[in-house]
């Protein structure tokens, strides 16, 4: 949290001004929609499905080096694929409008530890509509780090660094226990809960599919390559928890990003919750093939304005964005993978440690509209 | 292979695929197959008139074969948004290479007729259904059969003519001039062979058919097996006269639009297995309401023949836009949502 309020300049009128000029911006999308995205996608998809095909026939004979440099380098690909490009975007509901049964977010399931469904619940229900509220939106550090000088500090936190290092290496898993509440829920009380009991076993049973098929089935169909087939699976698996970890710390970690307090959220209009969007997301700049390998997250701002946008079309929908961030004088927040990781990781440490409470408290969007 | 090997083959195949099935995999490479979805590809598209064409589909090795006079719901994705309707089969049921026709007349702003007749391109997948429908030839062949058509209502026809050869088959049938009389040529045709005695009525310079010139135009109506397809009014007029003369069952019908009568009052309708809820006036269909929504929902004919779009109503009330019936909520209760409107706040279990 800084210590000004980066919006203040903008009076209740502007912001709402600033809520007309997205949603017109989202309606152009939206009736240009058409053959031509839904061509996209089936491609994505046929190309994932194949990628992830043939790099696994490549891996039965991973017991030679470059059939598993080569294996493994596909499978981690076709996995980041399944993971941002398709999964995320699809179970966003991005491709709902083709109403076809096979990519719909009613349907549809990923190559992931945690069941589609659940991540919905945790990601588009809470996720997106809280985004970066202190106390509401559990991505803010997962629950398990401090990621803003307001979070109240406790010594666990000086283990945070770590704590996110194992997070990103084992990211899928983290993502299940948190879409599982698991922290709260493992309380003596809440564990016997029905409810929780049955989403646990849904992702236990998730767990052992994913576990049979990459460590157990298809190291067995490689024969004499088990050894190096297991080992080129959790490495596929290793590398696709880091790279997802870091785009998505990216996301909302980075310096420059606001959080928000819960009570700055009350009644808040379609205007100020779109200024929240922008304000709480941080971009990834970099070539169309790092916005494809993000899934098209690298785009976070856009992706955080219009969650339902097919994912295609953010890199247009991002000039326009942009535009509107100069003409109303806020901060876009963005920068090449390398240099926003660090700048997350650095707030990682610098937040490990305690901190003055800062003088200036969050905006209070409140005093400001009685102000303005 | 024996069955059970097969079977235990395949659930390995799925521990291997997993979160996907093995089917879509293959679906990339052989979308036709034996076992997958019914789809069909399109082969071909010849025009019939200014506003109607054949579509010539190769259907998948699921499909089980139609008979004459039926009709197939298909899929076909429009500007990328996957749209369902009913058309009926105009090709032979014996036909040598395995392709079934459906013939479209593009009506005005009709997305698919209009996509199919001018856009369609050889080569698409589209998705099939079985085909369905009780508009069908009897078993036993009648002596004497009338076909009265209007429109693209001859299409059914078409494909009973095409099928099945009658001793003594008269037809009645009605478009606005000649030149847009579907199958015309073949009609000709078949007259020439004397197979077939045929009445234009060309209801742009004739006016549209009175069922009461039928005395004139064919004396012996009552005595036939018929078989009428075409626009509403026609239908309605037909089936007044045939009960008027106590020959009702000798008549078929088939309706490609349902009559609508009714408009109530709107209400929230709730999508609660999607999580949504929207407001709806009483004169939208619950299918469009949900299809704007988002909702997965399925369709067929849009017009409350097909049943392809049957839906748990879980909650509330409903009204039947073609009879103002209004149906309520109970435990199995299903309801056509391209013929419903919401008739006060109610609960769709999509």
């Amino acid at each position: 949290m800084t210590a000004i309020d980066p919006t203040a300049h903008l009076t209740a009128e502007q912001i709402e001004e600033l809520g007309r000029e997205l949603d017109a911006i989202r309606d152009e999308v939206i009736a240009g929609r058409g053959e031509k995205d839904a061509a996209y996608i089936r491609k994505v998809i046929s190309a994932q499905r194949k990628l992830e095909l043939v790099s696994r026939g490549v891996l039965l004979f991973s017991m030679f080096p470059p059939a598993w440099l080569l294996g493994t380098a596909g499978l981690s690909v076709a996995k980041i694929m399944d993971n941002m490009e398709i999964g995320h975007n699809i179970l966003h509901g991005q491709w709902d409008w083709m109403r076809d049964p096979k990519i719909h977010s009613t349907t549809w399931e990923w190559d992931h530890v945690s069941p589609a469904d659940q991540w919905k619940h945790s990601h588009n229900e809470l996720h997106h509509t809280y985004t970066n509220v202190i106390g509401k939106d559990n991505d803010l550090g997962y629950g398990i780090m401090r990621v803003d000088e307001d979070q109240e500090w406790h010594p666990i936190h000086l283990g945070q660094p770590l704590w996110n290092f194992i997070n990103a290496c084992f990211f899928e898993y983290g993502i299940a226990a948190y879409d599982l509440e698991l922290g709260e829920n493992l309380d003596k009380r809440r564990r016997k809960n029905p409810e929780f009991r049955a989403r646990a076993k849904a992702v236990g049973r998730k767990i052992r599919k994913q576990v049979l098929k990459d460590y157990v089935i298809h190291p067995l169909l490689s024969g004499p390559s088990f050894l190096t087939t297991l080992a080129a699976t959790f490495t596929a698996n290793l590398v696709r928890n880091i790279w997802s970890h870091s785009v998505i710390m990216c996301g909302h970690f980075p310096e420059g990003v606001q959080v928000f307090e819960r009570r700055s959220i009350k009644d808040e209009t379609r205007g100020q919750w779109y200024l929240r969007q922008m304000m709480g997301s941080a971009n990834i700049s970099g070539s169309r093939a790092m916005h494809f390998m993000t899934g098209n997250l690298s785009h976070q701002i856009e992706h955080h304005l219009f969650p339902d946008l097919p994912s295609n079309r953010y890199a247009e929908v991002a000039v326009k964005v942009r535009a509107l961030f100069e003409k109303y004088e806020l901060e876009y927040v963005t920068g090449p993978l390398p240099k926003q990781v660090f700048s997350a990781w650095r707030k990682v440490f610098r937040l490990s440690l305690p901190n003055k409470k800062p003088e200036v408290k969050t905006p209070d969007r409140e005093q400001e509209l009685v102000a303005a | 292979m024996s069955t059970a090997l097969r079977s235990r083959a395949w659930k390995l195949l799925e521990m291997v695929t997993t979160p996907l099935l093995p089917s879509d995999y293959l679906d990339l490479v052989s979308p036709l197959r034996a076992g997958a979805d019914l789809r069909g590809r399109i082969e071909a598209v010849h025009p019939e008139t200014d506003d109607a064409a054949t579509v010539v589909i190769r259907p998948g090795r699921g499909w089980r074969g139609h008979t004459a006079g039926q009709y197939v719901r298909i899929g076909v994705d429009v500007d990328g948004v996957r749209m369902w309707r009913a058309y009926s089969l105009t090709s032979p049921t014996n036909r040598r290479d395995g392709r079934v026709t459906i013939t479209v007349k593009a009506i005005p702003d009709g997305k698919v007729s209009n996509h199919l007749v001018r856009r369609a391109k050889p080569g698409t997948l589209i998705q099939l259904d079985q085909p369905t429908g009780d508009f069908v030839l009897p078993q036993a062949k009648p002596a004497k059969v009338l076909y009265l058509t209007a429109g693209s209502g001859i299409t059914p026809v078409m494909g009973m003519l095409r099928d099945t050869e009658f001793d003594d088959v008269v037809m009645v049938h009605c478009a606005p001039r000649p030149q847009d009389v579907i199958f015309r040529n073949e009609l000709h045709d078949l007259v020439a062979d004397k197979k077939l005695r045929l009445t234009e009525v060309h209801s742009a310079t004739d006016g549209m058919l009175d069922v009461a010139r039928l005395d004139e135009l064919v004396p012996d109506w009552a005595e036939r097996e018929t078989w009428a397809c075409g626009p509403a009014g026609l239908l309605d007029a037909a089936e007044e006269h045939w009960t008027e003369h106590g020959v009702q069952e000798r008549l078929h019908t088939e309706r490609f639009r349902p009559g609508v009568v009714v408009a109530g009052d709107g209400g929230e309708v709730t999508f609660s297995a999607t999580g949504k809820a929207v407001d709806a006036d009483g004169a939208t269909p619950l299918l469009d309401v949900g299809e704007e929504a988002g909702v997965l929902m399925p369709s067929g004919c849009r017009m409350g023949i097909c049943f392809g779009c049957v839906t748990p109503l879980k909650a509330g009330a409903v009204r039947d836009l073609r009879t103002g019936e209004i149906t309520e909520a109970e435990p199995g209760v299903l309801i056509q949502t391209c013929v419903s409107a919401a008739a006060g706040p109610c609960d769709i279990d999509r």
